[in-house]
This record gives structure tokens, sequence and C-alpha cells, in this order.
């Protein structure tokens, strides 16, 4: 019983045999069977050098160390090493394993590792730590406060890894902190369509919720006047021109609004979710489609139905889902789904489901147009086996009569008919949805009365008995001869009904009685039936035969109220009103499981309404941190660069440029050119600034998008531009290592070729680069137009501030290293000396030549050095510490794929050559 | 967000449980079965149930419902496509999604899991990263794991969730360096029994084999892509390229992975590659019916029509078939009501036919409606929208790959609506109601 051989195993030396144990409890814990009396043996094992078993025991003590937390605790201290470790994937799963450990005493311990993973160097380990918030905060919602800091430091990280995460921390923690979001705002924005498809859902349903706080409602002109017209929405008297004729003349005179501008960040979270509804991802298309819905000037919605049509094509589940949220968007704008009629034609092969849904949406969309063709459709329907669909058909018939007036006699008719069928639960369908259309004009149709007054002979559905005698006893002016005859009927089965049924024979006795009373003939059988109902076992039957002799049954004691008997039965009935049940359900947000259910789920944030006037859109502005010296000036141009370290993939340039630039647009007016030139290319030393210019607004930071043509152009551009400038044309060579790679160019500076060129990114232009003759590293210059990148921040750095850039010319003392310039600052008070390096971890392959010391930095001077470093084609990070004579700091240099290349000079002619064999 | 998953068989057996924050007991599930008792058909299974502690979002996939407890707020898409996802999974790694596969893998299933969800949050579902993560199991591999005690589970860490890729492994190398893409097209149409379209259209996939060394950049290009309305994309695909100049542009994932969703524009009108010639009807006396069924040629672009198939969901009244076949098999399934005459190649010169009687069960009422007749079959070579891929280029290797693409027409949703009954009925209606207004 207490997995003795388990133990055994487990205690064992051999791996395999540890192993075969777990994988046996593994199993255990996967029926749901009770493992946890081997925690202590199982605990042993958490630092098994075998990954597999490692991996199962961290399965093991998340699912136990609840329930034992004592023991749980014997383990912390592994974890604790593993937060060290130098393999940022160790460091990820550690913390990862750590926070999920649902023990309350180490909570101090998850929060520290939480603050420190999230300045961690890897974007990996940052995404972990945006994981863990939400596990400590479910732990002890106490911790909120610290959390919300971590959170806001990591929404702050521009990488799209960590996006998608921390906006779900975001959204478990502290939805209400919306004024965390402006300052990220764009950067999410922009970053959102290189985020992987989990996050795009969860950062779209976030910043539809924002938008709704910071954005004017874009339809307000419009809805100011369907708020007066109060529109029926699938009624028959609003059709769509008119709609769109209410639209023109609320456009054209706006009355005293003032006009209505968009603003452009409202416009650029529309732009850039756009694209997404092409997604594989039904979560991803359904978020955008409800913040279109949501955000989107009326106009412009429509383009979600067809992606959501396309949904249709998949899973049930996901039909079912969709088919909600289309049912009520159609209420609202039923225009938008008119065109994908069809679409929502039910097969018989549909799961029940899913054919009440799609019919409910066929009937939103019925109008006088298209009315023939859907009850044409729901034609077929009826026939069909399946019984609730034909019940929800008939509804739907009867929906779509009350709604267009012009149909009204044809659905009764047909209804009429279906009072035939054969089938029991169709008639009975049919009677109450015919009940509910007469009631409308009872008047016109006393002959169906007649008819219904038959069926009672042979109809048993409860529901439908009760409505013929509803119908009867409410018209019985219309039919004053049978109304007494089916009562007389009813009365000999009364015993026998159900109490619904029941109710309404008494309602019929009351009715007739009080009628004919007025037409002089009295029946009796009203009597009858009210001490039939005096002794029933139901008390509501009795209560309500009571009440009934009260009022028509005259006495002394009866008072007033019997005078008012016939106003009281024989009022006027409002017709009642058979409306959508997704009538109103929009107020929830769309696609959510709120919305869904049409009930507030736990942890549900409100959709807000529109502001009345827009908040106070430049706290979206984002700020550039201001630094003084000269160089670093120019180092606030290119943090703004920084931002695209971490290269958006596939993002969309258009969304780069607009509302973004203006937001740095204090950091200088040429903020257009410089987004360019990083990445186009840049000539060194003098011709740099040149070039800048020259580069201009060729955003290729698409460089994938760019078409060749496009490329050729810019290079001339790039060659021509120069050439004015410097005398030293013919020195002007063109790199173009990425594109061509490994092709030895007939140069004779070029060395021989190997792997250190970045062979594989074709796409990457950021290769692109023009080059002067081979400086030595020693005479670099301060190239302020390249990219720079900050190592240590002079918070961090007490001080001391350093910076580096990747110069993108050759590193004379070793062929394979790329130089990277570093610039060191002083900014403290006090002199720093004896700057070097040490402690240098590599992947394997890589190497790295360290700068020459730096013997003496007094405070606020700047000194530059280059070292060298063999990335060995990878994009791993180089880490080291950077010493000083006090104080030690951890660094780490990760080059952008683009800046692995090596400078190889071609001729314009040459250049061509290569391009003409490539392309 | 996703709190617990329960995988349960048809016969509502808990077999798998997985808990990603605190334990939920299995009795949950309990309001799941209520719900499953009342539905006819498991599809009629409502995927969110609200129970008073939890919601249940549930998909089914091939015999098994997938149950997730959430607790708190999520868009129900999120967890029904996740769920997908995580059956997708099982599929890709174990050859099927099914009970016994499940049981036999169950240590592989929980690694998977405990990948794929942190806290409920997805974190890694591309199957590249997860393959580096967990290796699938071969049988070559688990004996040899038997006999070395090694494991599944790859030492290597995954890179790929690192990189902007994250869909595509570093180092790929294959000595036979290929891309190969399948353009399926389905067509989903309702026709009625004269053979008039009531509504066609035309879906289509584009399935890539793709095993190339390196990271290859590929553009495919389209001959017509005007043809196409709709489209959905793997992520790797560049939108902004598809929007500007109608190519597919992507560094592909390595292996198997669907490259595109398309829907044809409804403008074009569609083929309908068969007739169907039918006639089913039940006697108002005595207990039988029968049935007439021819199928013919009709569009299908000079190819031959393979794989045709025919299904009829009988009503429920029929007991069993007797019935001749001039080519092909027909079997009736009892316990569905399910009629299917197995075709195969469909010969232009002696057209298929299905005749015979059709007996009904005692005293029941004849049934109302006709039965509608579902088709499948196959065309290949041909995509019956026309679509035609004019080239795939590669950028950023310098290897030549094998390059192929082949077209495969299927039916989807293909429906022929019966309706022996329909028009008399419709006769009827009209003459039942003047009877009703003469009468009183």
């Amino acid at each position: 019983f207490l997995h003795d051989d388990l133990k055994e195993m487990l205690d064992s030396n051999k791996d395999s045999l540890k192993l075969e144990a777990m994988k046996r409890i593994v199993a255990m814990i996967a029926r749901g069977k009770n493992a946890s009396d081997l925690f202590p043996a199982v605990v042993k094992n958490v630092a098994c050098k075998n990954i597999e078993v490692k991996k199962l025991v961290y399965v093991y003590l998340v699912r136990y160390a609840e329930e034992q937390q004592d023991l749980a605790l014997l383990s912390i201290s592994t974890f604790q090493r593993g937060l060290k470790d130098p393999n940022q994937l160790i460091r990820a799963s550690a913390l990862r394993v750590l926070s999920s450990i649902r023990v309350t005493i180490i909570v101090p311990i998850m929060m520290l590792a939480i603050k420190e993973a999230a300045s961690d160097m890897s974007p990996y380990v940052r995404k972990t730590a945006a994981h863990a918030i939400p596990k400590l905060y479910s732990l002890d919602p106490e911790q909120k406060d610290q959390l919300i800091e971590v959170i806001e430091k990591l929404l702050a990280d521009k990488t799209t890894l960590v996006a998608g995460s921390v906006v779900m921390a975001f959204e478990e923690v502290c939805p209400e902190r919306i004024d965390l979001i402006h300052k990220n705002y764009r950067k999410l924005c922009n970053l959102l369509i290189d985020v992987e498809e989990w996050g795009q859902v969860v950062i779209i349903n976030m910043l539809t919720r924002y938008a709704r706080t910071q954005f004017l409602n874009p339809n307000m002109n419009e809805s100011l006047l369907e708020e007066g017209n109060d529109k029926t929405f699938y009624g028959s008297d609003d059709d769509e021109d008119e709609e769109e004729e209410e639209e023109k003349k609320s456009e054209a005179p706006m009355p005293k609004r003032k006009p209505y501008v968009m603003d452009p960040d409202h416009r650029l979270l529309l732009r850039n979710t756009k694209p997404l509804l092409q997604s594989r991802n039904a979560a991803v298309v359904m978020a955008v489609a409800q913040l279109y819905f949501h955000l989107a000037p009326k106009v412009e919605v429509g383009v979600i139905a067809k992606a959501l049509v396309r949904l249709l094509r998949s899973h049930s589940e996901v039909q079912y889902v969709v088919l909600q949220n289309v049912a009520s968007m159609t209420i609202k704008r039923r225009g938008m789904f008119e065109p994908y009629l069809k679409s929502f034609y039910i097969r018989s092969t549909d799961p029940t489901q899913i054919k009440v849904l799609k019919l409910e949406v066929l009937t939103n969309l019925a109008n006088e147009t298209n009315i023939s063709t859907i009850l044409r459709e729901f034609q077929t329907y009826i026939k069909s086996m399946d019984k609730d669909f034909v019940a929800a058909t008939i509804q739907a018939i009867g929906r779509c009569a009350t709604n267009i007036g012009e149909v009204r006699d044809t659905c009764l008719n047909g209804l009429v008919q279906l009072l035939s069928n054969r089938d029991e639960l169709v008639v009975a369908e049919s009677v109450v949805v015919i009940k509910k259309l007469l009631q409308m004009q009872p008047e016109k149709h006393s002959d169906i009365i007649k008819h219904m007054a038959k069926l009672t002979d042979n109809i048993q559905v409860p529901m439908a008995r009760a409505s013929i005698l509803w119908l009867i006893g409410e018209y019985c002016e219309h039919v004053p001869k049978i109304a007494p005859d089916v009562l007389r009927k009813m009365a000999k089965s009364f015993t026998n009904e159900e109490d619904i049924v029941k109710l309404q024979i008494i309602n019929l006795a009351a009715k007739t009685c009080v009628y004919s009373s007025i037409g002089k003939y009295l029946n009796q059988d009203y009597k009858y039936v009210l001490n039939l109902a005096k002794y029933d076992q139901n008390y509501d039957i009795r209560d309500r035969a009571r009440f009934i002799r009260q009022l028509i049954v005259p006495t002394e004691k009866s008072g007033a109220l019997s005078k008012y008997a016939k106003k009281l039965f024989l009022a006027l009935k409002p017709a009642p009103v058979l409306e959508s049940p997704f009538k109103d359900r929009d107020h929830f947000q769309l696609g959510s499981l709120s919305h869904l259910l049409n009930a507030k789920a736990g942890g549900y944030q409100e959709l807000p309404d529109w502001p009345e006037a827009a908040p106070d859109p430049s706290v979206r502005n984002v700020e550039v941190k201001d630094s003084v010296p000269e160089w670093t000036k120019c180092s606030s141009r290119e943090k703004r660069k920084e931002k695209k370290v971490e290269k958006p993939f596939y993002s969309d340039s258009e969304g780069e440029s607009g509302p973004t630039e203006s937001a740095d647009s204090e950091s200088d007016s040429a903020s257009g050119s410089e987004i360019g030139s990083g990445v186009v290319g840049s000539v060194s030393g003098t011709a740099s600034e040149e070039s800048e210019e020259g580069s201009e607004s060729e955003e290729e930071e698409e460089e994938e998008e760019e078409d060749e043509k496009d490329k050729k152009m810019t290079m001339k551009k790039e060659l021509k531009k120069p050439v004015q400038e410097n005398p030293r044309e013919d020195d002007m060579r063109l790199t173009l290592s990425s594109l061509f790679p490994v092709e030895p160019a007939p140069s004779p500076q070029v060395t021989p070729l190997n792997s250190f060129l970045s062979n594989s990114l074709a796409t990457d232009l950021e290769g692109l680069s023009l080059s002067d003759a081979v400086l030595s590293p020693a005479t670099l210059s301060p190239c302020s137009a390249l990219k720079s990148y900050e190592l240590l921040h002079r918070i961090r750095g007490e001080g001391l501030s350093v910076e580096y850039c990747f110069s993108r010319q050759p590193f004379s003392p070793d062929a394979n290293m790329v130089a990277v310039q570093m610039q060191f600052t002083n900014n403290a008070t006090s002199e720093t000396k004896n700057l070097h390096m040490e402690e240098v971890k590599l992947q394997s392959g890589m190497r790295v030549k360290e700068f020459p010391e730096i013997e003496l930095l007094p405070a606020g001077e700047t000194a530059t050095a280059v070292m060298g470093i063999d990335f060995c084609d990878s994009t791993q990070a180089a880490n080291f510490q950077l010493c000083t004579h006090t104080r030690k700091f951890f660094v780490s240099i990760q080059p952008p794929v683009g800046e692995l290349m090596r400078p190889v000079f071609l001729t314009e002619n040459e250049f061509k050559k290569e391009q003409g064999e490539r392309f | 967000m996703i709190h617990s998953l329960f995988l349960i068989n048809h016969s509502g057996d808990i077999f798998l449980e997985k808990h990603w924050k605190s334990v939920i007991s299995h009795s949950v599930c309990d309001y799941f079965f209520e719900a499953k008792e009342k539905a006819v058909d498991p599809e009629d299974v409502p995927p969110v149930l609200q129970t008073p502690h939890h919601y249940l979002i549930t998909v089914h996939r091939g015999k098994l419902f997938f149950l997730s407890v959430v607790q708190t707020e999520v868009p129900p898409l999120f967890v029904i496509e996740f769920l997908h996802r995580v059956a997708d999974t099982f599929q890709d790694y174990f050859g099927e999604c099914s009970e016994s596969v499940i049981k036999d893998n169950v240590v592989t299933v929980y690694e998977l899991l405990e990948e794929m969800l942190d806290n409920g949050f997805p974190l890694a579902t591309e199957s590249n990263v997860l393959k580096e993560l967990i290796r699938p199991p071969t049988i070559l591999r688990s004996v040899v794991n038997t006999l070395t005690g090694s494991s599944n589970v790859g030492d290597t860490l995954p890179t790929g969730q690192l990189s902007t890729i994250p869909w595509r492994r570093a180092d790929v190398k294959y000595t036979n360096n290929e891309a190969y893409f399948d353009v399926i097209e389905e067509i989903d149409a309702i026709l009625d029994k004269s053979g008039t379209t009531v509504f066609a259209e035309i879906q289509g996939v584009i399935e890539a084999s793709v095993r190339l060394t390196g990271m290859p950049d590929l553009t495919l290009s389209f001959m017509n892509p005007r043809l196409l309305d709709d489209v959905s994309f793997h992520p790797c695909v560049r939108f902004k390229r598809w929007e500007s100049e109608r190519t597919l542009s992507f560094i592909p994932p390595d292996g198997n992975f669907t490259l595109m969703n398309y829907h044809v524009s409804s403008q074009n009108p569609v083929a309908i590659p068969v007739y169907v010639k039918q006639s089913i009807s039940f006697f108002e006396s005595g207990p039988c019916g029968r049935l007439d069924i021819t199928i013919g040629p009709k569009q299908t672009m000079g190819k031959t029509v393979e794989a045709l198939m025919v299904k009829i969901h009988m009503p429920k009244a029929v007991l069993s078939a007797n019935l001749t076949a001039t080519q092909g098999n027909y079997t009736y399934d009892l316990p569905n009501k399910v009629l299917v005459w197995d075709i195969g190649k469909l010969n232009p010169q002696k057209l298929p036919n299905l005749k015979g009687i059709l007996s009904l069960q005692a005293g029941a009422p004849k049934p109302e409606d006709n039965p509608s007749l579902n088709i499948d079959l196959r065309i290949q070579q041909v995509a019956i929208s026309g679509l035609k891929v004019s080239r795939l280029e590669m950028f950023g290797e310098k290897y030549k790959p094998f390059k192929g693409v082949k077209y495969v027409t299927k039916a989807g949703k293909f429906q022929f609506k019966c309706a022996a009954l329909y028009e008399p009925f419709l006769l009827s209606f009209w003459t039942i109601l003047f009877f009703y207004f003469t009468t009183f």
C-alpha cells in the first residue's frame, strides 16, 4: 500500500530505476490517485542529474507541495541555486517551479526572485518573471503593491517575448491601474503583430478597455441620433436605406458637436490590429473583431464580418462561440452580415445548438428584401428530424412575422397550416407562436381562433393547451359561442390537466363569466370549475380560484373590487414583443466569457463607456531621458532606436511611423531621419552625417517586405550621396554582405571568407552598409550614426555609465571578430581607476579580445575603447564583468543579427554585377 | 486562466487530470456529465457550462472530451483554441488522439501539458519548440531508451523559445532539401433536389511539408491570387507582403504545417463536379419505402472523380435496407441510422446506381422528412477554383531544393437535399388554409 517498491527505486543509485519510479508516480498523479505519501522519497531527488527525472520531480513537487509544506521547503535551496545559474533557461525553469510551489512561507523568497528576474538580461527569464507575478499574487494578495512595481517595470520592456505575459499579469493583478499603460500604449500597439498568439489576445482585450477610457466615441454623432429614434433594431420599420440616410443626415449638418477627429493613437490601434484578422488562431480573430466592434467607426466595422464567417468553418465549439457573438452583433449592426446570409444556412449535419444559433442569426438578419428567401429556407427546416430545432424554427418564424409587417399574414398562414402536422410538438409550438401573433390583431383572425378551439380535443402538450385556452378567453368576444362550449369541455377534464392548463381554465372561466354577464347569458360552468379548483392540491390554483371567486361572484363582502372585474379581466393587453435573447448582450465585452453566459463572470472587467471629453492624449507621449553631454545627446536619439533592439520580426512599418514619431518628436526634429539611418546603413567617419540625411525615412526595417527594386534604389542613393561630399569617392565601397553571403568579391581587401558572415538572413538589410577605407580600431571616432546600446547604466554603475556600439569596421587584430566600440563616461564625483574586463563567460566557440585597460577616468570625463568579439555566428550574449578599482559589474553584450557581418568592399560595378547574378 | 484539465472518454471515465494551480476535485465534472446526459449527441453538449464556483469549457475531439476548468473571466475561444491545440499536439506526437494512445504515453503527455501551460497561461505551443523539449516517441527510440535508460526529454534547452522566429528551430540540416505544398480545396454546397445550387463555396488550404537546411526564406506566388477572397495564415507569413504583392513570403517552420487557409471569392461560380438523380419515398401504406439513386459527372475539369461516397442519414423509423448497387458496396449502420454507399471511381460510361427497398418499423408513422444525401469525393491534380501556384523561390540559402505542388479537390460539406414530399406539401399549405376560411 505504501508503495515500498517505488521508494526503494527512488533511493537507488541508478537513474534508470529512479526514472521508472517517477514515471509510475506521474502516471498515478495523472489518473488522479494520491501519491502524497511518497513526498520525502521524491523530494530527495530534486537535484538529480538526469534531466527527465528532475522534470518529473518538479511535476510531483508542484502537485503536492501545498499539502506537504514543511517537506517542500527542503527543495527550495535547489531552486535558489538555480536562480543564479549562468544559463538563462535554467534560471527561468528554477523560477517557474519555485513560483509554482504554493507555500506561503516562501513568499518573501519568491518576491525577491521575481524582482531579480524582472531585471534579468535574458528576456526569457523576464517573461518567466511575468508569469510568476499572478502566481505570487494568488498566494498572497498583500504583495500587490510590490508586484505592481514589478509589473510597471516589465511593462516598459521592449521585447515581444515579455509583452504578452506581462499584460496577462497586469490583467490579473491590477487591471484597474490603467495609468500604467499610457507610456507603453504605442509600444504595445507596434509590437502586437510580433507577439505570440496568446499574448496577442490578452493585449488586444486589454487595449480595448484602455481605448474606451481614453478616446472619444467615433460614432458619437450617430449614437446621438440613434438614442433619439430609439430604433427597433431588427424591426421591420428600419431598413438599411433609411439607416444610411440617417447617417448622411447626421454627417452633413453636425449639430452642435464639433467635428469628430480621431485620435492618432486610436487610429494606430485600429490599423495595427487589422492584419491579425488573418490569424489562424480563432481567439485572435475574435479579439480583433470585438475590438473593431467596440472601437471602430461604424463604416469600418464591416471588415470583421468576413473573418468571423471564416471561423464558422472551424470546430463546432468555435462555431458555437462565434455564432453567439455574431448574434449579438447582428442586432446592432445588421448590415454587416447581410452579404453573408447564406453562410448561416443550416445543414442537417450541424449539431442542434449550432442550428439554433444560426437560426437566431438568420432571424436577426431578416428584413423586407431577404425575408422571402429566409422563409423558404425556414420551410425546409421545419421538416427536419430534429424536433428541438423545428420548435426553434417555429419560434423564429414568429419573430420574423412580428418584426416584418409585410409577411405577417404569410407567416401566420404557414403556422396555421402546421397545426395539422403529425408531430404534436410541432403543433404545440405553432400554437404558442400563433397565440403571440394573434394578440397583435385578434379581430381579423377569429376563424383561426375557432380552429384552434377545435384542437383542444387532440393536443396534449400543456403549454399549447394553455395557450389555446388563454386565446379563447381573451378573445371570447370574437368567438362568443365557442368559448362557453370549450369551457364546458375543459371543466370535464379539469382534474386531469396539468397545473398550467388548470390555471388557464380558471382564467377562461372568469373571462367567459365576465363577458357573458354583459351578454346576459350566464353559464354555470364557471362555478363548477372554481369549486374544483378550491380543493386542488396546488396552492397556486387554490389561491387563484379564491381570488377570482371574490372578483366575479358578487357577495356582500366582496366590496368595490368586483365592479371592476370586467376592466381587470378584459383589459387590453399589450402584444408580447418577440425579441432576440441576444438583445443588449453587447454591454458585455464581446468575446468574453461573461458575454457568452450573459452573466458577469468572476474577474470580469466592465467595458467602460466612452468618455464625454477625451482625456489628455499627451500622457502617452514617451519622454526621452534627457542627458547632458554632447555625445550622449546623440545617443538619446539612439535610445529611441533601442526600442528596436529586439527587432520586430514582421511588424508593420506603417505602424511605426506616425504617432510613434510624433511621440518622440521631443527628442529632436530630425527624428524622421534617424530611424532609417541605423538601419539602411551609414557611412562611417566623416560621411556619416550626410548619409544619415540621405537615407531619410527609407524605413527599411521591414527588410523582408521591401522589394528588390527598392533595394536597388536605396543603394544608388546611398552611393551617390556621399560621392558629392567625399573626395575619396574611389574608396567608397559598398558592403552587401548579408545579401551576398559567402561570395568572394573580387576586391583586394577581402580576406579569406569564412563563416563569420551571417550567411543566413538574407533578409537582413541591416547588413547594408557603406564603408570608408579601413580605419584602425584605435582611431575610431565615436560614431553617432550607429545605434548604441547601454551596457551599464549610470545608476547601476554608481556613476560610471558605459555604452557600446557596433562600429561596423573590421577589427584588425582578428578578422573573425566584430569590433565593439565602448564609451565610458564617469558621471561620478570621484575618479575611476583601472577599468578592465574579467571573468568572460561565453558560449562554446565564441572568443573575446579584451579592450586595453583604462588606467584612469577622471570625474566627468569620457573615454572610448574597442574590444573584439567573435560571436561565432550566433546571437548569444557575451557575458563578462566590468571591473573598476572598487567594484565589479556583470554586463552582457548581445549582438543584433544585422551586426554580425564583415565589411566587404565592392565597387559599384561589382555590386551591380553581384546583384544581377543574385536576382 | 486555465485552472485544470480533465480528459474524459465517451463512457464518462476521467482518465487523466492535470492541475496548473491548486487541485480541483474531479467532482466538478459531474456538472458536465449532467449536461452530457441531457444532450442527445456528444456534439450537443454546450462547450461552456457554468457551475456554482467554476466554468467548464469543453471541446470534443476524436471521441474524447477535453474539459478545462476556469475560475475567472477568460475569452472562451482562447481556451477552446488552446484545447484544440493540445489535441493537435497529441495527434502530432502520437499519430492519433485517442484514449489508448494517451494512456500509453501518459508521462509524455504530462510532460507536454507541463510545458504548454504555465499557471494556466500558454507558454510553449509551437510544435517545433515542444519537439526540442520533449522528443516524440518512436519505436526505435523507445527501444534505445529501455536499453540505455536515456529519456525522451531533450537535454538541449529550447532555443526556439528565445528567438523571434519561435516556429523554426536553429541548425536544421537535411541531406535532401525538399519543399512540398499541397493545395487542397473543399467544396461546400447545398443543392436542392432539382440540382440547383442553393449555396456553394470553396474553401482551400495549403498544407506544406518543408524540409530545408538552414534558415531559408521562401516566396510562394500564385498565377491568379485574385481568386482568394479571405485568407488566414500561419504566423510565419508576412501580412504586409501579402497585402502589397499578394505573394506568400515566409521563413517556414521545419516539417509539416498548414501554411494558409483561404476562401475563394463568391463571385466566381462554383463548379459542381457531380449530379445526383435520386428518389427516396416512403409508402403511405405498409412499412416500407423505395430508394433509387444515380450519380453522374458534371463539371470535373476533365479529371476522374475518385473515392466517391454517399452518406444518408435515414429517418429513425428505417430498420433495414435491401438494395442493389451496380458499383461499390453499401452498408446500413442501424444504431446511427446511416446508409453509406462506397462507390469508388466514377465511370462516366457506366453510372453507378443504388436501388431497392427500405423497410420501416412496423406501426411507426411514415417519416415526414426525406433524408438528404451527403457526398464525399476526391479529384486529384486539380484545384476546382482554378487556383495555381506560379512559382516558389528561395532566398537565404544557396542549395537548390526539390520543390513540388500537388492539387486535390475534395467534397467538404456537400449536401443534396431530397424532398419528394416537399412540393405537394406546399400545395396543401394553401388548400388547407382555404379550407379553414371557408368552413368557419
